[in-house]
């Protein structure tokens, strides 16, 4: 199947934002750098489905996104503490780039639950509306507002750059039947 | 009494019960901007890497893959 030219050249206008998304979810660029190729073969492979006109950009991150919840559900089957090997990937990345500055912050961001931390860089970095963004992760506008603020009040606390009154962070008041993995599902 | 026209409704998001936004979740503005910042920063040190050969060469190789080569 041959997707046309225009195709081809917004898939690779997005590879810089599905690289940056890929690697702040997985937390390791060869596992970020395989995903994105993977979206862009799944991509390609189901060009149809494509609505032209539509944001190719929000279509690709949603086809991103969905493998490595996949994955990430099945690897938290293998292994107890994914999020400890998130952190501890993220910290030993050999990035020679990585401003010291930012460390503290990256560190951060790898101790937030994984629905918190998409929503928050979907918003926050990738610049999607709330509405794209409940789209790209198949929950309600309203979910992806609260995921982001319980996100961004556990990075301020974290990074103690204010005090939380009340401990915000730690009850879970927020309806989402996406949180709740299908523990049960055979296979 | 003054009414302001045309305010219309919102629609409600189905599931979420309106309940008012815990003050307590409430940050300081420049907190919210610091975090921004640095959640930006750390984004488009990676969008700045442009798109690596692999993704190019990716695409082109699937690209002339013939659909029905003779056998």
């Amino acid at each position: 199947m041959n997707a046309d030219q225009s195709v081809r050249a917004a898939m690779l206008q997005a590879v810089p934002s599905l690289r940056a998304f890929a690697i702040s979810l997985s937390g390791n660029v060869d596992r970020a750098d395989d995903l994105v190729q993977e979206t862009l073969a799944r991509a390609l492979a189901h060009i149809d489905s494509f609505q032209p006109g539509t944001n190719m950009q929000a279509w690709l991150f949603t086809i991103l996104r969905n493998l490595f919840r996949s994955e990430y559900r099945k690897r938290r089957r293998e292994v107890e503490d994914v999020d400890g090997r998130f952190a501890d990937g993220l910290q030993s990345q050999p990035d020679q780039h990585a401003k010291l500055e930012f460390a503290d912050f990256r560190a951060a961001l790898a101790q937030l639950p994984p629905d918190q931390r998409e929503a928050l860089i979907l918003v926050g970095a990738a610049g999607f509306s709330y509405e794209e963004v409940a789209k790209i992760c198949g929950c309600a506008i309203g979910t992806v507002k609260s995921r982001v603020n319980r996100a961004r009040n556990r990075l301020a606390e974290t990074l103690s750059y204010q005090p939380v009154e009340g401990g915000g962070t730690g009850s879970e008041t927020e309806h989402d039947p996406n949180s709740r993995v299908r523990s049960t599902g055979s296979g | 009494m003054k009414r302001k026209a045309g305010k219309s409704e919102m629609p409600t998001i189905s599931g979420s019960s309106a309940k008012p936004a815990k003050s307590a979740g409430r940050l300081d503005r420049n907190v919210q901007a610091k975090i921004g910042q640095q959640l930006r920063a750390v984004y488009e040190e990676v969008v700045k890497e442009g798109v690596p050969d692999r993704f190019a060469e990716f695409l082109r190789r699937l690209e002339k893959r013939d659909p029905e080569p003779e056998q």
